[in-house]
């Protein structure tokens, strides 16, 4: 018997009023890989992420982390389920009313209960790990640039060393050199954890660095998926325009809102 | 043919009024049915661990400690001006006596735990709502579930209790000083005599006065807190939507607290 896969989703579904924003996703992720999620915005990438999450609630279909279904858990199952994960959101999503210190070892400190000054320890640790000094870690996260802000979001996530991460735009907002030492940085901490991860993106060079597998999701379905190479040979009339950023061709932009 | 039927319907339901008197109620029973679950939700996350006893405390601070310029305020002037009405007042038919039991009654009864309700709902409602919406604007709400933290327990418990838990303190602290505003204003300005005055607060107020207030400034601490952040937890859209919720949580909680100082009165003291 082979190993489940380690996230597998099978005909999931999610709608918003009269919206249907996932169609019958159908994907699977292996232990240890790295999975890149392309697609234009609004195109149901991040309801995706928050499905898996238990954030949001899908109407359909099944999702499935280690082989077990972890669709509406609660209590101790939903514990378990939630520790496995650390996310990057795309904003950063930082607490600003705690210092970075506190942001980053926020798991350890409130649901592990690990004392203060192990966690601080941690802390600094991973904060070294994303290339920022020790005395980032008194600030608050207002008064960081946007990079930084996005460095310590990254610590925060892989401060509890999860067997998950998920990256929901992690270059978004930043200037190319920023985008690149995010994207070393996100490569380097996956491996170095032996994580999962899956990363949803539309910025393509940060795709091609990032990915093992890389997977385009339209109009709420999975349209294309195979490994990184294959994005450039591939002749899938999506794939082929999304990666070349033309207007032209057979995704049309919704210009006004359905 | 079917399609001229479909576009006279969307007609006749826009401009129907029944269709519009239908829809607002339905509506409403929607939102009133989520904040029944929400509420329902965060009391039971009350009473289940893990508790944060760091951000309880925090909110005890925030809610209480730095509501007190404010309620002190509004308390003092309360009597003050109760004090000065009643005199006007009383004196046409040689009353002026009264005016230490109208102080003592008003301010114990109703005007201590309405007005600080009312006060702290535009302090305290607002921020709440303004903060936990801009939070979740921003998905902190959501980063919170990823980092294992439930945050009904984490951000809307904290609230809740600080806020039923310190009202009552609150109330009787303007309890003690809008009686003194009265007192002020009845000795210097109207000298009446101060140990008279004292004496016929202290033999006419009965426990059930204060205690009524009490219990008023526990529910309307409640519902200012459960407002607030009900209106925060469930805004969206950015800064107009937080700006909504702010808005919503001030005047539903008014309203609420109005409503409900109606029908705590009426247990209390219709027999």
């Amino acid at each position: 018997m082979t190993t489940p896969p380690k996230i597998r989703l099978t005909n999931v579904t999610k709608s918003f009023g009269p919206k249907r924003v996932l169609n019958g996703v159908t994907l699977d992720v292996a232990k240890g890989e790295s999975v890149v999620i392309i697609g234009g915005s609004g195109t149901g990438k991040s309801v995706m992420l928050k499905s898996i999450l238990g954030i949001l609630r899908p109407d359909g279909g099944q999702i499935e982390i280690d082989g077990e279904n972890c669709v509406g858990l609660s209590g101790r199952a939903r514990d378990a389920h939630d520790k496995k994960f650390g996310m990057l959101f795309q904003g950063g999503a930082l607490f600003d009313s705690l210092p970075v210190w506190q942001n980053v070892s926020f798991k350890l400190l409130k649901s592990m209960r690990m004392p203060k000054k192990d966690a601080k320890d941690i802390a600094l640790q991973k904060l070294a790990a994303v290339g920022l000094s020790a005395d980032v870690a008194e600030l608050y996260p207002a008064e960081l640039s946007g990079g930084m802000q996005k460095r310590v979001a990254l610590a925060r996530a892989i401060a509890a060393n999860p067997e998950i991460i998920f990256f929901d735009e992690p270059t978004t907002g930043l200037d190319p050199i920023m985008a690149d030492v995010i994207n070393d940085l996100i490569v380097k901490c996956v491996r170095e954890l032996g994580a999962t991860a899956m990363t949803i993106t539309h910025d393509m060079a940060s795709a091609r660095k990032i990915a093992d597998r890389i997977a385009m999701i339209y109009q709420g379905q999975i349209i294309w998926q195979g490994p990184r190479y294959e994005i450039d040979l591939t002749d899938n009339p999506y794939v082929d325009q999304f990666i070349h950023g033309r207007a032209d061709g057979p995704i049309k932009m919704q210009v006004l809102k359905a | 043919m079917p399609q001229v039927f479909v576009i006279l319907g969307s007609m006749v339901k826009l401009t129907n009024p029944l269709a519009l008197i239908g829809r607002t109620f339905l509506h409403f029973l929607a939102m009133a049915g989520q904040f029944a679950i929400f509420m329902g939700k965060a009391v039971g996350h009350v009473f289940r661990p893990p508790f944060y006893f760091g951000q309880i405390g925090q909110q005890c601070l925030t809610i209480g400690y730095y509501s007190l310029p404010v309620i002190a305020m509004t308390a003092l002037f309360a009597g003050m001006v109760l004090a000065l009405q009643s005199y006007t007042g009383f004196s046409r038919f040689n009353a002026e006596s009264a005016i230490a039991n109208v102080v003592a009654l008003s301010i114990t009864r109703e005007l201590g735990p309405v007005l600080a309700g009312l006060m702290v709902a535009g302090r305290i409602g607002a921020s709440i709502a303004a903060e936990l919406g801009t939070m979740r604007v921003t998905e902190q709400i959501d980063a919170l579930t990823t980092l294992s933290t439930n945050p009904m327990k984490y951000l809307v418990v904290p609230r809740l209790l600080a806020g039923t838990l310190t009202m009552p303190l609150l109330v009787l602290v303007a309890d003690v000083i809008g009686i003194m505003g009265g007192y002020v204003v009845s000795t210097v300005s109207f000298g009446f005599n101060a140990a008279n005055y004292l004496h016929q607060t202290w033999d006419f107020l009965e426990p059930i006065d204060i205690i009524s207030g009490l219990v008023k400034a526990a529910v309307f601490g409640f519902i200012v807190t459960l407002m607030g952040c009900y209106c925060g937890y469930h805004s969206k859209g950015g800064a107009a939507g937080v700006g909504n919720a702010t808005t919503s949580a001030v005047v539903l909680s008014s309203i609420v607290i109005l409503i409900a100082n109606y029908i705590l009165t009426g247990m209390f003291f219709s027999k």
